[in-house]
């Protein structure tokens, strides 16, 4: 009971604590002081006591994106383990469940951004969709090495990862991990897929799909943003992580991974530049192969 | 089954007060309707939760006494969605077609003849009714597709589905003239074991893949389905791409009921065609811009997936893994019904679009959402059920199907090539991914936004009783989604029937139920539906924020954009249908810009069909040309013609005496 009242604290307090981190990585590495790593928190707190600005273009569908992508990622987020801790929610298929309610967020985003009829939003909302088109089979070949390594349908048995160093599964476990970091930089929109901090809206995915956000909705986009580099960042971590004996070790060891995570983030993110967005989709396809090897070396 | 034969005949008789009432002919159409799916559905759901399974025998000297109708678990499956999308159908038509346009009481006689050779057809249990009924209801369709006959494009339409549906029932003459032969009678049932590996085993697969390939819109075998689905009266499309297509998956679903042992390669077959049908279903959906055309599409790659979960099934069944059988049979099965109700729904909402603008074209549409907020709603209901998205129906069967290709990824021998799951299961995350790009371009381009013509500017919301049938189609959507489990003990029976058991049970609802946690979905739904709630609740106080002035959207600062400079339909897509243009190959007619003082350009582009505008019409106008020689034979004379006749009677003669 306790172990789930930490994950749900975890899921509702942790997330804007990541792109905190993430900022403070990248200053460092710029030679910046950089924002406050509780920056995020300021942030949402200011943005729910403002007020919301709705242009007249706009209907109910400009407010489901925000709602739905918070709510969906909530919802995935207890069907994920963090760590190796079990999560509250697991049953058999509950990896389909996971990532269709992630669909489920970006479609419903997509329609908030095309709602207001800029041709801003339609472009970020047009590279969204094409994207993540190809970032899905990549997520799915590597559900489905896990499925063959481990013969279950749960995320939590699955990326329970049946490895220490030097079993047979390492080298597939090694490229599902590659496969799905590329799907994480790119479902997060950060560099080298997406840059979020650029000020040229011709260049955004992401960020360009909520420009006219404000208020309470913008608080519920940056929020459910954060979520996602939890969430996902938990899929990832969760079968590199070793299995500790104690529970509080394996909350120790997922929380630091967390933060390593962010900083890795953050170091690629300081290291090189945005692609040229005619070689994002090369760059997704490297996940599919990587995932897609990772299932044809398990059937060896 | 009195039941059953009574909803055929009211179902039947439906159009003929109208031929003779001056006025309400619509509404007593659409009552005898609601009729026969009252009665059809109370004879649907005794099967299906395990009433005795009735049957109807012609006794006669002639012809032995041949079992012609079984209304068995299968058969009551099917007849849902028929039953539902009929009525629903013929109450949308009180608005959308009654006194617009001509010839209103024979469409809907003929409306009421397609319903009743669809009942029929499903519960068909001999050769001869099924292909009564297949003809029946090939007919009345093609008559429904011609309502508006006074269109070039209707009229193409309808000779080409004519055609196609033509081709299609040779072929299944052919399979069950071989089926009758193999099994010295033409009544259906089990096939003994061992045919199926043999060569006639194969020839009837084949023959049956490809006759009921054509019905269902099997790619290539598509190629009457998007020029049909756009002509038709909405409701009607909404009919044919819900029912219709469905009677081709009908009858492999019989077929394979009857095969014991089916070969792997069979599933695997299955499989790839449904993976080819669902991929490039949706690929040429990316590339349209008629709102219909879209949807028909789409009606292919739902085929697709359904015969992913067909291959499945097969592939269990093959394998002997009774897991993998049930689960992608069940997941089949239900996305044959799921696919009714969501793609109706989306064929009425479009019809409304299409009613309040005159157009069905993507780029004169556009902020339809705030005049008709309904239909919009609607449509979006089944946008979001289509893309397999929780907690609508789509997502249910598509996630058993998932389920089913997760437990073959496990089994290692005897799938003949093992890869089949793998390949069912990247398929379908492909589907789903570019189903969702389409229909967020779809919803984007119709209902959001700014309205790109004065036309859409001023659309009126839809009159209820058009809105009436859509809400009920959403709602049917929603009850599956959100609690699958109550529909599992009839979904087990029907797919038992498939494995081969004719009252159907050994995959009951409680097996499918352990295999897959249906019950957990309507957790997971609540959770979903009660944060969006609070969510939604702890946004009010900012929505209703005095709207300070008239507002224009931001758009980085720059105040004076207008619906020209708006993302149009084909802009979202463009990345895709750039990435796929190797298959798609679309067609672009870029303007010549040139001299000092250009003339006005224009620049079009569209995706023509591969196999109906590179394929087939130009090598049906190749043999046409060929033909054109034999025209010499047909001068048009009478005289040449009783020549013809003469001489035909002196080669008989002169044979005979010889």
């Amino acid at each position: 009971m306790l172990q789930f009242l930490l994950h749900g604290l975890t899921a509702l307090l942790l997330p804007p604590l990541l792109p905190g981190l993430i900022a403070k990585t990248k200053a460092r590495m710029a030679g910046r002081k950089g924002p406050p790593v509780f920056q995020l928190y300021y942030d949402l707190a200011k943005l729910a006591r403002k007020r919301a600005v709705f242009s007249r273009t706009t209907t109910w569908v400009f407010l489901a994106g925000p709602v739905g992508g918070v709510a969906a990622g909530l919802t995935a987020s207890c069907l994920v383990p963090f760590g190796h801790t079990p999560a509250p929610v697991s049953f058999e298929g509950d990896v389909i469940l996971f990532a269709y309610l992630f669909g489920l967020a970006r479609f419903l985003t997509i329609l908030s951004a095309l709602d207001t009829g800029s041709s801003f939003e339609g472009m970020g909302a047009a590279r969204e969709a094409t994207f993540s088109a190809l970032a899905e089979p990549a997520l799915f070949l590597g559900f489905a090495a896990l499925a063959k390594a481990n013969a279950s349908l749960s995320l939590g048995t699955m990326l329970a990862f049946p490895g220490s160093l030097a079993t047979r599964f390492t080298g597939p476990l090694i490229l599902i991990l590659a496969g799905w970091v590329i799907v994480y930089l790119a479902e997060n929109s950060r560099i080298p897929v997406d840059d979020p901090n650029t000020h040229l809206e011709l260049t955004m995915i992401h960020e360009v799909m909520v420009l006219d956000h404000s208020g309470r909705p913008l608080a519920l986009v940056l929020y459910g943003a954060s979520l996602k580099l939890l969430v996902l960042g938990a899929l990832i971590l969760t079968p590199a992580l070793p299995r500790a004996a104690h529970a509080w070790q394996n909350w120790l060891a997922f929380y630091l991974a967390l933060g390593g995570l962010a900083v890795g983030v953050g170091l690629v993110e300081s290291a090189m530049a945005r692609f040229r967005m005619t070689k994002v989709p090369q760059f997704l396809v490297a996940g599919v192969l990587a995932t897609g090897f990772a299932f044809l070396l398990l059937l060896v | 089954m009195s039941l059953y034969f009574l909803a055929l005949l009211a179902a039947a008789v439906s159009g003929i007060p109208g031929l003779f009432l001056r006025r309400r002919g619509g509404e007593v159409a659409a009552g005898l309707l609601g009729l026969a799916a009252a009665l059809g559905l109370g004879a649907s759901l005794a099967v299906l939760s395990g009433g005795q399974v009735g049957s109807f025998a012609l006794r006669t000297a002639a012809l032995g006494a041949p079992g012609l109708l079984v209304f068995d678990p299968l058969a009551a499956f099917f007849a849902i969605p028929v039953l539902i999308l009929s009525v629903c159908g013929a109450v949308y038509g009180l608005g959308y077609w009654e006194g617009r346009r001509g010839n209103t009481p024979l469409l809907r006689l003929v409306y009421g003849l397609l319903t009743a050779a669809l009942l029929l057809l499903v519960a068909a249990s001999h050769a001869l009714t099924f292909l009564l009924a297949w003809e029946g209801m090939a007919i009345a369709a093609f008559v429904l597709v011609m309502a508006e006959d006074r269109e070039a494009e209707t009229r193409r339409a309808g000779w080409i589905y004519l055609a196609a549906t033509h081709t299609g029932t040779l072929l299944l003459f052919a399979a069950f003239a071989l089926l009758a032969r193999v099994q010295g009678q033409a009544g259906f049932g089990a096939l003994p074991a061992g045919l199926a590996a043999s060569c006639v085993g194969t020839a009837l697969f084949t023959l049956f893949l490809l006759g009921f390939g054509f019905k269902a819109g099997l790619f290539p075998l598509h190629l009457w389905l998007p020029p049909a689905h756009a002509a038709a009266p909405s409701h009607v499309s909404a009919l044919m791409s819900g029912v219709l297509l469905k009677m081709g998956i009908l009858g492999i679903a019989r077929f394979l009921s009857w095969v014991p042992d089916p070969p792997p390669w069979w599933g695997g077959t299955l499989a790839a065609a449904g993976a080819l049908s669902g991929i490039l279903g949706v690929a040429f959906a990316l590339g349209q811009h008629d709102l219909k055309r879209l949807l028909a599409y789409h009606s292919i790659e739902n085929i697709g997936i359904i015969l992913l979960g067909l291959g499945l099934g097969t592939l269990g069944k093959a394998t002997g893994h009774p897991a993998m059988q049930a689960l992608g049979y069940a997941g089949a099965l239900l996305h044959v019904v799921n696919h009714s109700l969501f793609k109706g729904l989306l064929f009425l909402s479009a019809g409304s679009v299409l009613h309040a603008t005159g157009t069905r074209d993507l780029e004169r549409l556009g902020g339809l959402g705030r005049t008709m907020p309904w239909t919009s709603a609607a449509f979006l209901a089944g946008a979001w059920a289509i893309c397999g998205l929780p907690p609508l129906n789509g997502f249910v069967s598509e996630w058993l199907i998932y389920l089913g290709a997760f437990r073959g990824l496990g089994l290692e021998p005897g799938l003949g090539w093992q890869g089949w799951p793998l390949v069912i299961l990247v398929s379908l995350a492909l589907i789903g991914a570019l189903a969702l790009a389409c229909f967020a371009k779809a919803f984007g381009a119709v209902f959001l936004g700014l309205p790109r013509t004065e036309t859409a500017n001023h659309a009126p919301e839809a009159p209820r009783t058009m809105l009436l049938p859509m809400g009920l189609l959403a709602l049917a959507c929603l009850a599956i989604g959100v609690a699958p489990a109550l529909f599992a003990p009839a979904l087990g029976r029907a797919a038992g029937v498939l494995g081969g058991s004719p009252v159907g049970s050994p995959v009951g609802g409680e097996a499918l139920t352990a295999l897959a946690p249906l019950r957990m979905l309507t957790w997971a739904a609540a959770i979903l539906g009660l944060l969006a709630l609070l969510l939604g609740r702890w946004l009010r106080p900012a929505a209703p924020t005095p709207r300070e002035g008239d507002l224009p959207t931001w758009d980085c600062g720059y105040a004076a954009a207008d619906a020209r400079m708006q993302y149009t339909a084909s802009s979202l897509a463009d990345g895709l249908v750039r990435g796929l243009r190797w298959v798609l190959r679309p067609v672009a007619h870029l303007p010549r810009v040139a001299g000092w003082f250009p003339r006005p350009a224009r620049y079009e582009s569209h995706v023509p069909d591969p196999a109906l505008d590179r394929a087939a019409a130009p090598a049906l106008q190749l043999v046409a040309r060929g033909a054109g020689f034999l025209r010499v034979a047909q001068g048009g004379a009478l005289p040449v013609y009783l020549l013809y006749v003469l001489l035909t009677l002196l080669a008989l003669l002169v044979w005979m005496v010889a």
